[in-house]
């Protein structure tokens, strides 16, 4: 059952998943909280950099990244999807 | 019209609503009961977990704490939404895959073993109970004040209708019924945010309000500024400073964080939608409903702080607007006159000071504050409501299913029917509702400290068990169980020993590294980590069922069965 497709899946999966967490984390902790005062030199209109990161910034990078991943998911599921039917090996089902 | 008819007019057209949807989505088996039969839409899904989560504590509390914390506030908005991104990359996907109905269900067959399960019962109990005692004191707080009716009458008028809903239609009535009420909160919430925002900046996105210039009305200049000037000239702390240390603030966020991703009656959201596909396009729909109001929040801080010092700082006390005095009466904000000139002075200097405002009341008032018409005042009641008893809801549900399913048919009486199964679910959340209603009339008077616990303890116990129980193929039994017990009891005896023995050394020289109770679950979830990866190294790996079934959940395809 874990066929070559699989691990070449899972491993996609892992990449994708560790590069967006990294995103995840320099923009809340790294911008958000480590670097906050150092970005509030740079001002844009009435916000400090730091200060809008931190409390609106942030947020919508959370959403941008979690629709980012359900695109990339659904392209890897895809060509997980066409690899397996080429194969001989019946798609993943219910293992109960 | 007046307020009070205002709101009795948005009130009972939103129960009424919610019956309605309680009638007509009764559920008749436990896949209905305990997952609405796993057949809800992505969209509808999102809503529903957008108000399952967005409790008393984000609609009445979060900006009020906020306008108050400043830039530190900052851990509320990206610990409360961040925690979505977890949620969404590390668990829901997976979950919905694994297909079963609770999280002990995962835990206990993901780790093969029913000492697993009932301690992931036990944590699941524990942190809802302490979670839906707030959302009852929300409610309670909100018929006081907008209905003059008494608490304890108020709390029984919420608890009725939960029940109503709850009982009849399990996860598919509530899911629905979240559904309106995340249409009605956001309502209310974004109409006063965006007509004061038009007041004071003439920008009606709150968000861009947020960092505009005031009108001519208030003086002109940024808003930001403004308030920044305004808290430094009377002694308070600068607004768009930090007060914490940053270690604190790192640690207060990334628990909360692990902390929304552990808890139970979130996670369940995403065993209802109909496949692995849907459950992460849910996560991304809710992310998108939560953040209109976590963006719109700190705008809300922002022009309430700017209005309550514009509004009351040297006022005479004689003449202060309607709002002040109604508020008074309910004991959330209170004016000694300590130098007797007849006006307020609302300064930084506790002894100086004479004016004690209650956080919670910031969102509340707020439209009073700004003067905005009576039925936007009555909104917010029927938004902080819709707020509260949904995600009281939501949390009845996991305590039901944790005694229904996990304890009963799962574990003490595998045999009974599914007949008999939904009777215990439905008597459990009868007896849940009964044990909250009690809170929610004589809270506790800690209830505000003990949510930190709801979040720490789901951190330190359910987040590492889940994300290892995927991503870690050679977990164990062993190393799960012994790292959410360390987890669990460093987290929970932490917080107790600073709240409830020790409270003189609550401060940042008597804690460990500086972190806040508040922060603690992090290195609870950091504790828990640790030790079940070491302790899962030096004990045999799980059996090769079990490591099919981690294969399985990992790669794309139909979820299992429920």
């Amino acid at each position: 059952m874990p066929d070559k497709n699989a691990h070449s899946y899972w491993k996609g999966n892992l990449k994708i998943v560790l590069s967006l967490l990294g995103v995840w984390f320099f923009i809340s902790f790294v911008c958000g909280i480590l670097l906050v005062d150092l970005l509030d030199s740079i001002r844009i209109g009435g916000f400090k950099l730091g200060f809008w990161i931190a409390q609106q910034g942030a947020i919508f990078v959370f959403v941008i990244l979690v629709f980012v991943y359900i695109r990339l998911m659904d392209k890897l599921d895809a060509d997980y999807e066409d690899s397996a039917s080429g194969d001989s090996n019946t798609r993943e089902g219910d293992v109960e | 019209m007046s307020v009070q008819i205002w709101t009795f007019i948005f009130v009972f057209l939103t129960f009424g609503l919610y019956i309605g949807i309680a009638i007509w989505s009764r559920a008749s088996s436990t896949n209905e009961f305990y997952v609405a039969g796993g057949g809800v839409p992505p969209l509808a899904n999102g809503m529903a977990t957008a108000a399952d989560w967005m409790s008393a504590a984000s609609f009445i509390s979060m900006a009020g704490l906020i306008s108050f914390l400043g830039r530190d506030g900052t851990f509320y908005l990206m610990g409360w939404t961040g925690g979505y991104v977890l949620l969404a990359l590390l668990l829901a996907p997976y979950l919905r895959k694994f297909g079963k109905f609770t999280v002990p269900d995962f835990i206990g067959d993901r780790y093969y073993s029913q000492t697993a399960r009932l301690i992931a019962v036990f944590c699941a109990i524990v942190i809802s109970f302490v979670y839906v005692c707030g959302q009852m004191q929300g409610a309670g707080i909100v018929f006081s004040r907008f209905l003059e009716v008494d608490l304890t009458t108020g709390v029984i008028i919420g608890m009725t209708i939960v029940f109503f809903y709850a009982v009849l239609g399990g996860m598919k009535g509530i899911t629905y019924t979240q559904v309106a009420q995340y249409c009605v909160l956001i309502f209310a919430f974004m109409v006063p945010a965006i007509f004061i925002s038009l007041l004071m900046t003439d920008n009606p996105i709150p968000q861009l309000g947020f960092g505009s210039e005031l009108n001519e009305a208030f003086g002109g200049g940024y808003l930001l500024d403004r308030l920044d000037g305004l808290s430094q000239e009377l002694g308070f702390a600068v607004y768009t400073e930090g007060q914490k240390t940053t270690q604190d603030v790192f640690f207060i966020t990334a628990a909360l964080m692990f902390g929304t991703a552990g808890l139970p009656h979130v996670i369940i959201r995403f065993f209802t939608v109909p496949n692995v596909r849907d459950a992460r396009r849910s996560a991304g729909y809710a992310l998108v409903f939560i953040a209109i109001l976590y963006t719109t929040a700190p705008a809300v801080a922002a022009f309430a702080r700017t209005n309550l010092i514009d509004t009351v700082n040297n006022a005479e006390y004689t003449e202060v607007p309607e709002w002040f005095t109604t508020w008074e009466a309910t004991n959330l904000i209170s004016f000694t006159d300590k130098n007797n000139d007849g006006r307020i002075q609302y300064v930084g200097d506790p002894d100086r000071n004479e004016l004690e405002v209650n956080r919670d009341i910031m969102v509340l008032a707020n439209p009073e504050i700004a003067g905005l018409p009576n039925w936007v005042v009555a909104l917010v009641a029927a938004g902080a409501l819709a707020a509260a008893l949904s995600t009281a809801a939501g949390l009845l549900l996991v305590i039901s299913t944790a005694v229904s399913h996990d304890l009963m048919k799962r574990s003490l009486r595998p045999d009974i029917t599914e007949k008999q199964e939904l009777r215990y679910a439905r008597i459990a959340i009868f007896v849940a509702v009964l044990i909250a209603g009690y809170y929610g009339i004589n809270p506790p008077g800690y209830v505000a400290q003990v949510v930190a616990f709801a979040f720490g303890l789901a951190a330190a116990s359910f987040f590492p068990a889940i994300v290892l129980g995927i991503f870690q193929k050679r977990m164990n039994k062993e190393g799960a169980i012994s790292g959410m017990i360390c987890g669990f009891a460093f987290t929970a005896g932490y917080i107790i020993y600073f709240k409830f023995i020790n409270p003189g050394a609550d401060n940042a020289d008597g804690w460990l590294f500086g972190i806040s109770p508040e922060g603690i679950g992090t290195l609870g979830t950091l504790i828990n980590l640790v030790v079940a990866i070491s302790v899962g190294r030096m004990t045999d790996e799980p059996p090769q069922e079990v490591q099919e079934i981690v294969e399985a959940i990992r790669l794309p395809g139909e979820a299992m069965e429920h």
